[in-house]
C-alpha cells in the first residue's frame, strides 16, 4: 500500500539544471501554473460579458473582489487598496492551490512549507519595507510598547524583536500543517477502507464528512493567510 | 425586470454607492462577521497555538545559529529560548485580546 506521505513527493517534470542549480519543472510548478491559468481565466472570462445584472460566473468574480475588497477595508483601511492586488493575487493563489489539492492525484503545493514560507517572507519584507518608507527611523517605537519604562527596554526590545521576526514563520506553519496533515488524515483513512474489505463502508462515511471538512479547512486557511497578512500590513501602516 | 438604459439614473446610482460607500469607511468600526461555527473555532486555537511554537522555534534557532556563529554555545540559544517563548506567549495574548476587543464592538 501506498505511504501516506508519498502524495507530497516532488517528481520533476521536465528536467532543467542552469549552473548546478535544479530548477526543474516539476509536479509542484504545474499546479501552481494551472492555479495561476485558473484565476486568470475565471476572472476574465467570467467579467467579459460586463453585465449589469451579473449571471453566475461573474457574480463568482464579483464576490471574491467584494470579500478581498471588504478584507482590507476592515482591517487595513482606507490606505490598503493601493495594496488590493497583491492581497487578491495571493489569496487566490492560495485559495485555488488549496482546493485543487482536494482533487484526487493533484498535487497541492501549499503542503510544502517553503511555498507557504515564501509568501509569508514576501508580505513580511513588503510590511516591514512600508513601515519604515512610511514612518523612517520611527517606525523603531513598534518595538517598544507605549508608555513602557525606558529601564525595561532591555528586556522589552527582544521581546518584541522576537515577536515580530516569528511572524512569517507562524503563518507559515499554520498554512503548511493544516494542508499536510490533512492530506495524511485523508490517505490514512482511505487505506483503512481498502484494508477492512466490506466493513471498510464505515472509514468511508467518516472519510466523506472528513472530506467537506478538509475543503473547508482549505477555503478558511487561505482566508487567516489573507486576513494575517492584512493586519500586518495594517501595524505596518498605523504602528498599531 | 426592466433594464431600461437611462445613464441618468446610472449615474445617479453610482453617485449614491460612492456616497455610501465613503461613509462607511469613515465609520469603518463595522461589526465582524459572525464566526463560521466549528471549523473557524478549530482554526482559531490551532492559530493561537502554532502562534506559542512559532515565538519558541525562532527564538531558539535564531539563538543557535547565532552560537554557532560567535562561538558562545550554548549560552545565546539559552536565553533567546526564553525569550522567544515570552514572545510566542505575547503573540498569543496579542491575539485572543484582539478577538475579545472585536467581538465587544470596540475600537481595535
Amino acid at each position: 500500500m501506498a505511504s501516506p506521505v508519498e502524495q507530497f513527493k516532488i517528481e520533476p517534470l521536465i528536467p532543467l539544471d542552469i549552473g548546478g542549480v535544479d530548477i526543474s519543472f516539476t509536479n509542484s510548478s504545474l499546479f501552481m501554473v494551472l492555479a495561476v491559468c485558473v484565476a486568470t481565466a475565471l476572472l476574465t472570462l467570467s467579467v467579459r460579458g460586463r453585465a449589469l445584472v451579473p449571471g453566475r460566473w461573474q457574480s463568482l468574480a464579483e464576490v471574491l473582489y467584494e470579500f478581498v475588497a471588504n478584507l482590507i477595508r476592515d482591517n487595513v483601511g482606507v490606505e490598503g487598496r493601493k495594496y488590493f492586488p497583491f492581497i487578491f493575487s495571493l489569496f487566490m493563489f492560495l485559495t485555488l492551490g488549496n482546493l485543487l489539492g482536494q482533487i484526487p492525484y493533484a498535487f497541492t503545493y501549499t503542503s510544502h512549507i517553503i511555498v507557504p514560507f515564501g509568501l509569508s517572507i514576501i508580505v513580511f519584507i513588503g510590511a516591514t519595507v512600508i513601515g519604515f518608507a512610511r514612518h523612517g527611523t520611527r517606525y523603531f517605537r513598534m518595538f517598544l510598547p507605549h508608555g513602557a519604562p525606558l529601564l525595561t527596554a532591555v528586556i522589552l526590545v527582544p521581546i518584541e524583536l522576537l515577536s515580530y521576526c516569528s511572524r512569517p514563520f507562524s503563518l507559515a506553519i499554520r498554512l503548511f500543517a493544516n494542508m499536510t496533515v490533512g492530506h495524511i488524515i485523508l490517505k490514512v483513512m482511505a487505506g483503512f477502507v481498502v484494508a477492512l474489505g466490506l466493513f471498510g463502508i464505515v472509514p468511508m462515511a467518516f472519510l466523506g464528512g472528513v472530506t467537506v471538512l478538509e475543503i473547508g479547512i482549505a477555503l478558511l486557511q487561505a482566508y487567516v493567510f489573507t486576513i494575517l497578512s492584512c493586519i500586518y500590513l495594517h501595524d505596518a501602516i498605523h504602528m498599531h | 425586470m426592466d433594464d431600461s438604459e437611462d445613464p441618468g439614473s446610472l449615474d445617479h446610482l453610482a453617485d449614491r454607492l460612492r456616497a455610501l460607500r465613503s461613509r462607511e469607511d469613515v465609520e469603518s468600526g463595522r461589526k465582524p462577521r459572525e464566526s463560521q461555527g466549528a471549523s473557524a473555532s478549530m482554526g482559531l486555537g490551532f492559530r493561537i497555538g502554532v502562534e506559542l511554537v512559532a515565538g519558541i522555534a525562532v527564538g531558539t534557532f535564531l539563538g543557535y545559529g547565532l552560537d554557532s556563529w560567535l562561538g558562545t554555545r550554548p549560552w545565546l540559544m539559552v536565553v533567546l529560548f526564553f525569550l522567544g517563548a515570552a514572545a510566542g506567549v505575547l503573540n498569543a495574548y496579542r491575539a485572543v485580546q484582539a478577538l475579545t476587543v472585536s467581538n465587544g464592538g470596540e475600537e481595535r
